[in-house]
């Protein structure tokens, strides 16, 4: 069954959107994004690269559906995401972000367990269910060991790995993730983006990530969509999006584009010297 | 464990005062209601315990609200503000329609809700809520409601000076126009929408952002435990005035006992926040007898010192 007889996870059509004045803006005072189509299906990896500031965070969060579009649509499985209840959502659709320290702190296993919310009855406490799937999370994220320490106790690695776990235990069929190799070594990088890839495939997950990274981006999605001021730039294959030609009017870096011979696909150096 | 720790605070403030009761004097006053003892016992020292765990309880709880609501460990109604708001609305009400006892309340609910919504507003910065920022503003706002009551309060006239000055300062000793079940159900009511919140609370202390992604509609959660922890302030100042510092310190005694989860923190505080503000009431009673001490003036002795302590180990982190 090819990937487009299937009707798409997300479904974006048309989607603009701009931060009032006066708040989060670009030096050109209003910020504006799209419009941008695109779709995302499942067992999909999407990548979204682009400099700084050309609104990769935004989309995110307009995928996330914690932003409502100034104009086009955000569908998921048929339904607007910015109007679906929280809990609904929650039980669909997961986020992986860099995350600010938390005030108070909590084990592991609490901390994951806030991800059980969209499931929880009022007033209740964990279920049994609630519990196996945070055991089930925390296996595939290989963090069973850290059950019982503190958040504010573990390295930047394994909180990386606890929050995607926390975003697993919300049992999603969509993952978006902010940067999820940001503050990883190049090992943990790798450990990644080949979890999540191989809960794409074995799960029949969606995922897209907002990546830095544009030669990780090449060896792990399956699309990418390069920004650029806010307008998709390219869409498509890594072989077809990380163009020397592309990469040099977006990134306004001399490149050079060539292929890795461990997988043929686009590799990207940035042809500069530590002298200007 | 906290229960019988309430039932024996309770006992201890009931036997002790100006004049201390014997338990066969308290017997004594149990069979037999209209001797004096019995007027002390159900007259005036029942009523005033019963307050203190009121008061003691709401303050709490509204502590624990405003410390997620705002992600800050140093918020508490007092060090916001938010007392004195919820004063000022008081002193309002008092001045324009004296003879409205139900209008107290409303008018500290209202100053309460005012003085939350300015000092967010003002720790608002680019977009995201600043900690240090927030606690400037409560401290600003604080001060600049104060100087208004101090005008407000020589519209007065000497009679009420005094009493009133007491009330501020936080004083268990001047009966409230409120009747005590009316207070107790205000204080059950408000309690019990800030617990129903309780789960929401633990994830906004991931972020607002977060806890929207994991299914929370943090609008509606912050709306409710907001009016929650406003109603809550205003009933305890309305009642017995600013008593500063236990809503900041009782959290986070209970937080030491029983960790963070607010469905555990929610109730701890409460009965904590109960037990400890009739025990301060009972020695700001006893300590100079028959000369009764403020006892907002005691819970600031031993809370100030306690912020300074949380501020300076927040900072060195």
């Amino acid at each position: 069954m090819t990937a487009e007889s299937r009707p798409p996870l997300l479904d974006v059509r048309a989607l603009e959107f701009a931060y009032p004045a006066g708040g989060l803006s670009t030096a050109n005072g209003r910020f504006g994004l799209g419009p941008l189509t695109f779709d995302v299906y499942g067992r999909e990896f999407l990548a979204i690269i682009g400099p700084n500031g050309c609104g990769k965070s935004t989309l995110l969060r307009l995928l996330a559906g914690l932003l409502k579009p100034a104009r086009g649509t955000v569908q998921y499985a048929g339904g607007e995401v910015s109007s679906l209840p929280a809990r609904e959502r929650a039980r669909h659709i997961a986020v992986v972000r860099q995350e600010a320290p938390l005030v108070f702190s909590m084990t592991v296993e609490q901390f994951l367990m806030l991800g059980r919310y969209a499931y929880a009855e009022a007033f209740g406490f964990e279920s049994r269910k609630d519990c196996e799937m945070a055991r089930a999370a925390m296996e595939v994220t290989q963090t069973c060991s850290l059950a019982n320490r503190r958040m504010d106790e573990i390295s930047g690695g394994e909180r990386q790995r606890v929050v995607l776990a926390r975003a697993l235990a919300q049992e999603p069929q969509l993952l978006l993730l902010d940067e999820p190799t940001a503050n990883l070594d190049l090992s943990f990088q790798l450990e990644m983006l080949r979890l999540i890839r191989r809960l794409a495939s074995e799960q029949g997950m969606g995922l897209v990530a907002v990546m830095h990274e544009v030669n990780l981006a090449s060896e792990f999605a399956d699309y990418i969509l390069l920004l650029r001021g806010g307008r998709m730039f390219r869409h498509g294959s890594p072989k077809d999006v990380l163009t020397a030609g592309a990469l040099e009017e977006v990134y306004g870096v001399p490149v050079r584009v060539d292929w890795n011979p461990a997988s043929g696909r686009p590799h990207v150096t940035v042809m500069a010297t530590a002298s200007l | 464990m906290l229960g019988g720790g309430v039932l024996l605070a309770a006992l201890v403030a009931l036997i002790l005062g100006s004049v201390t009761l014997t338990p066969g004097e308290i017997w004594s006053a149990i069979t037999n209601p209209n001797s004096t003892l019995g007027v002390i016992l159900f007259g005036v020292r029942l009523p005033r315990v019963v307050l203190a765990l009121l008061v003691g309880a709401s303050l709490s709880l509204a502590g624990a609200c405003y410390q997620a609501l705002l992600r800050n460990p140093l918020a508490d109604p007092y060090v916001l503000g938010i007392s004195s708001g919820a004063a000022l609305g008081v002193i309002m009400s008092l001045l324009l329609v004296p003879r409205w006892t139900g209008g107290t309340p409303l008018a500290g609910l209202l100053g309460a809700l005012l003085t939350t919504a300015v000092v967010y507003l003002l720790g608002y910065r680019r977009g995201r809520i600043s900690g240090q920022s927030l606690l400037l503003a409560g401290v600003i706002v604080a001060s600049f409601l104060s100087a208004v009551i101090v005008f407000l309060m020589t519209a007065l006239g000497t009679r009420d000076l005094r009493s009133t000055a007491f009330w501020l300062m936080g004083d268990l000793g001047l009966f409230p126009g409120i009747p005590l079940p009316w207070l107790f159900l205000a204080v059950l009511g408000a309690g019990a929408l800030a617990y129903r919140f309780a789960p929401e609370l633990n994830l906004l202390l991931a972020g607002e952002e977060e806890a929207a992604s994991m299914g929370v509609d943090v609008p509606r959660a912050k709306l409710a435990v907001y009016v929650a922890a406003s109603a809550l302030t205003a009933v305890a100042v309305a009642a017995a005035g600013s008593i500063g510092f236990v809503g900041l310190l009782v959290p986070h005694i209970v937080r030491l006992l029983f960790g963070n989860d607010y469905r555990l923190l929610l109730p701890g505080s409460a009965l904590t926040g109960a037990i400890l503000l009739v025990a301060a009431d009972t020695a700001a009673r006893t300590v100079a007898a028959p000369t009764e001490l403020p006892v907002g003036a005691f819970t600031a002795v031993a809370g100030a010192p306690l912020f300074i302590y949380l501020l300076r180990r927040r900072s060195s982190e």
